[in-house]
C-alpha cells in the first residue's frame, strides 16, 4: 500500500450530507475488474450531463480545483455500499485525503486500506474548511502530527486509531503484518475452534 | 460479567487483543460474489499468499447477471467476463462457486441461510454492506471491502475495533399490514441514515420474538441504512427450525452440540447496552421513503416536507415532487418486488396474497424478481407465479435485478419505482429514476392501483 504521510493542496469542497458511494462510483460501472482508470467515472451523474459533457460548477470540473489532493465532504460520506471501487475512483482522481464530520464505516476502512487519510473532525470545523476549499485557499493534513492545517494558518488536531496510523505511515500490507506476526495465534485459535465448535469444520466445502 | 450477544459473540473470536483497543478477530465464514472478490483474488496472487481455508468460503454471482434468458450466454460482454473471472478465481483456488445454471443460485444473503451456510456464533463477512442480513440468526455478520476480502482469504482475520452496542426494543403487536419492513424504515427515519454509525444494534422484544427468520432478516438488512454494519437477533427456536435440515448445518449429534453452544448467545439478562431505543410498533403506519436517503422516509399518510437544507430541497427535486403535496395517490410508473431486503418466500406470499385474483394497473410495469432459485421453485410450488403472472407481472429468475443498477434491470430516467429494495439513492434504479422504498405488501398494492396506496385500506 501507498504510504500516506502528510499533503498539502487546494482542496475539493463537497458539502452535502450522505455522499454514497452509488454516487461516488454508480453502480454500472463496478462490472470493471481492474481497480486503475475508475477516476473517469466517479460522481458520473454529477459531473457529466447525458451527453457525456462536463457540467460547469460541479467541484470536480472546476479548474480552481485541479490538481487537488484533498476533499472536504458532508457528514456520513461513503455510506451505503461497501464497494471499495469508491475509494479507488477518488485515488485516481488524484486524492488522497478526505476530510468530513462523518463517514459511512466501510469506506473509512477502505480508505485506511488503501493509502487514503480519512480525517474526522467536529462540524464547525469542516464547515470553517469548505469555506477555506471554496475560496481556493490551501489545506494541509499532517498524519504524524495529526493536524490539519487550515486555510489561515490555525492549526486543527484530529484523533486517529493508532494501528491504522502506523499501517498508513508505513504503507503496511494488513494481510502480510498479520501473518508476520500473529501466525502461531491463529494457528492456536482453530486448533480451539476445531475442538470446541466442530461442526464449523466439517461440511461446508461439501 | 453478563454480557450482550455482541460481547459474547466478540469475545469468543478474539485471536489478538491489542493495547490501542482493537483485535484480531477470527472470520468463520465468508460469502463471495463477482463485483467485490476479482481485486481480491488478484491481490492474493500478488502478494504471494495462499489462500488459508477452502472450506470457509462459498461463492455466487448475484449483482451482474440478467434475470432473463438464463439458458443463453450473458450478453452484456463485461458482465458475462465478471461472472466468468468468479468462476476462474473460484476453480483456481477450489472454492466452491454456486454457478448461474444451478437452481441453488440467487443473492448471496438469501442463499447464504438457505444453504445453513450462515449459522449462528459464527463470524460471517461478504464483501457487500448488507451481510448484516446474517446478524438475524446471532451471527457476527459485517460487510467489508475488497482489500479485507483479500484479508480473510490469506488470513481468516480481520482486525477490526470492537463496536459500541444499541438494543433496540421492539414492544407491542404490529396492526395489519405492517411488516417487519415498515419498522426498520421507520426507525431508519427517526434514528437518521449515520444514526447507529459505531454501533452493534440488537434488534430484541416481543415483535422480534414473534417474527419469522425472512422478517427478522428483513430487519437486519437494512441496519447499515442507519450506519450500523452490524444487525443482531438472538438466536431462539424459531431460528433454529430454520436451520435444521439445510444442507450445510450441522446434523445428528453436532446439530444438538450445536444448539447447545447457541443458547448461550443471547444476551444476559442485565447486560447493559450503551444505548437503548424502544419502539411500540403498535404506533407504525406503513412506511414510504420520499427521498433520496434511506432516512428520507413517513408514513404513507403523510405529505412531502418543506425542505429543511439544501440535501433535503435536492432530493425533492430529484424525486419530482412537491412540497406540501400527500404521498398517498402519487402515480407510480414501475414495481420492483424483491432484493435481499423483500425477495425471499414469505415476502413473496405477502404481496401474492394481497394481490389475489386482482390486475397490475393500466401503464404501470411490474416485476417480481425471487431472491434464489430455491424462492422460485418454492413460489411456483405454491402457485404464486400464477398469481402474479396473471396480475401482469414479470416472473424473473433470481438476482439482484433492479435493486442495482449494473445489470440488464434498469429504470429509464424519471420513473418512478415502488420498490422493495433497500436503498432510494440516486441513479440506484437507473440514471435519474426515483426510488420510493416499501414493504412487499405496499408494493403489491401499489402496483394495482397504480399509485402509492395505503395497503390498509385494500386488506
Ligand atoms: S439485492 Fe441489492 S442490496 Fe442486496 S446484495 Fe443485491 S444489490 Fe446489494
Amino acid at each position: 500500500m501507498t504510504p500516506f504521510r502528510s499533503v498539502r493542496s487546494v482542496a475539493v469542497p463537497m458539502p452535502d450530507a450522505n455522499i454514497d458511494t452509488d454516487i461516488i462510483l454508480p453502480a454500472r460501472f463496478l462490472l470493471q475488474t481492474e481497480k486503475v482508470g475508475l477516476g473517469r467515472h466517479a460522481f458520473y451523474e454529477r459531473r457529466f450531463d447525458p451527453a457525456g459533457k462536463a457540467i460547469g460548477g460541479f467541484p470536480f470540473n472546476d479548474p480552481r480545483f485541479a490538481g487537488a489532493a484533498i476533499l472536504v465532504a458532508g457528514d456520513n460520506f461513503g455510506c451505503g455500499s461497501s464497494r471499495e471501487q469508491a475509494v479507488w475512483a477518488l485515488i485516481d482522481l488524484g486524492l488522497a485525503c478526505v476530510i468530513a464530520p462523518g463517514f459511512g464505516e466501510i469506506f473509512a476502512a477502505n480508505c485506511a486500506r488503501n493509502g487514503v487519510l480519512a480525517v474526522t473532525l467536529p462540524k464547525a470545523e469542516v464547515a470553517s474548511l469548505l469555506a477555506d476549499a471554496e475560496a481556493g485557499r490551501v489545506l494541509a493534513v499532517d498524519l504524524d502530527s495529526q493536524i490539519v492545517t487550515d486555510g489561515r494558518g490555525r492549526e486543527l488536531a484530529f484523533a486517529f486509531p493508532p494501528h491504522s496510523r502506523a499501517a498508513l505511515l508505513n504503507g503496511w500490507d494488513e494481510p502480510t503484518m498479520i501473518l508476520a506476526t500473529q501466525g502461531d495465534a491463529i494457528a492456536a485459535f482453530e486448533a480451539r475452534s476445531r475442538a470446541d465448535q466442530p461442526w464449523l469444520w466439517s461440511k461446508t466445502n461439501g | 460479567m453478563a454480557r450482550t450477544l455482541y460481547d459474547k459473540l466478540w469475545d469468543a473470536h478474539v485471536v489478538s487483543q491489542f493495547d490501542d483497543g482493537g483485535a484480531l478477530i477470527y472470520i468463520d465464514r465468508q460469502l463471495l460474489h463477482e463485483v467485490s472478490s476479482p481485486q481480491a483474488f488478484a491481490a492474493l496472487r500478488e502478494n504471494g499468499h495462499a489462500l488459508r481455508r477452502v472450506d470457509a468460503h462459498l461463492a455466487v454471482a448475484d449483482h451482474a447477471v440478467p434475470t432473463l434468458g438464463r439458458a443463453t450466454d450473458i450478453a452484456d460482454p463485461q458482465a458475462r467476463a465478471q461472472v466468468a473471472l468468479l468462476a476462474a478465481n473460484c476453480a483456481e483456488f477450489g472454492i466452491r462457486n454456486i454457478t448461474l445454471d444451478d437452481q441453488r443460485q440467487g443473492i448471496v444473503h438469501v442463499i447464504g441461510p438457505e444453504q445453513g451456510f450462515t449459522l449462528p456464533g459464527i463470524t460471517l463477512v461478504c464483501g457487500d454492506s448488507h451481510t448484516a442480513t446474517h446478524g438475524a440468526f446471532g451471527a457476527l455478520a459485517f460487510g467489508i471491502g475488497t482489500s479485507e476480502i483479500a484479508c480473510v482469504l490469506a488470513t481468516q482475520t480481520l482486525r477490526q475495533t470492537r463496536a459500541k452496542t444499541l438494543r433496540i426494543t421492539l414492544d407491542g403487536t404490529p396492526g395489519a399490514g405492517i411488516t417487519s419492513k415498515d419498522m426498520i424504515l421507520s426507525i431508519i427515519g427517526s434514528i437518521g441514515a449515520a444514526g447507529a454509525a459505531g454501533y452493534a444494534i440488537e434488534f430484541a422484544g416481543p415483535a422480534v420474538r414473534a417474527m419469522s427468520m425472512e422478517a427478522r432478516m428483513t430487519l437486519s438488512n437494512m441496519t447499515i441504512e442507519a450506519g450500523a454494519r452490524i444487525g443482531l437477533i438472538a438466536p431462539d427456536d424459531t431460528t433454529f427450525a430454520y436451520l435444521k435440515g439445510r444442507p450445510l448445518a450441522p446434523a445428528g449429534a453436532a446439530w444438538d452440540a450445536a444448539k447447545t453452544w447457541w443458547r448461550r448467545l443471547p444476551s444476559d439478562e442485565d447486560a447493559v447496552f450503551d444505548r437503548e431505543i424502544t419502539v411500540d410498533t403498535a404506533e407504525i403506519a406503513p412506511q414510504v421513503s420520499w427521498g433520496t436517503s434511506p432516512d428520507q422516509v413517513m408514513p404513507v399518510t403523510g405529505t412531502i416536507p418543506q425542505p429543511a437544507s439544501e440535501s433535503e430541497a435536492k432530493a425533492i427535486a430529484y424525486m419530482g415532487l412537491e412540497p406540501g403535496s400527500a404521498l398517498a395517490g402519487l402515480p407510480i410508473d414501475h414495481v420492483f418486488i424483491g432484493s435481499c431486503t423483500n425477495g425471499r418466500i414469505e415476502d413473496l406470499r405477502a404481496a401474492a396474497g394481497l394481490i389475489g385474483g386482482g390486475s397490475v394497473a393500466a401503464g404501470v410495469r411490474a416485476l417480481v424478481v425471487p431472491g434464489s432459485g430455491l424462492v422460485k421453485r418454492q413460489a411456483e410450488a405454491e402457485g404464486l407465479h400464477k398469481i402474479f403472472l396473471r396480475a401482469g407481472f414479470e416472473w424473473r429468475d433470481a438476482g439482484c435485478s433492479l435493486c442495482v443498477a449494473m445489470n440488464d434491470d434498469r429504470l429509464p430516467a424519471g420513473a418512478r419505482c415502488a420498490s422493495t429494495s433497500n436503498r432510494n439513492f440516486e441513479g440506484r434504479q437507473g440514471i435519474g429514476a426515483r426510488t420510493h422504498l416499501m414493504s412487499p405488501v405496499m408494493a403489491a398494492a401499489a402496483a394495482l392501483t397504480g399509485r402509492i396506496t395505503d395497503v390498509r385500506g385494500l386488506l
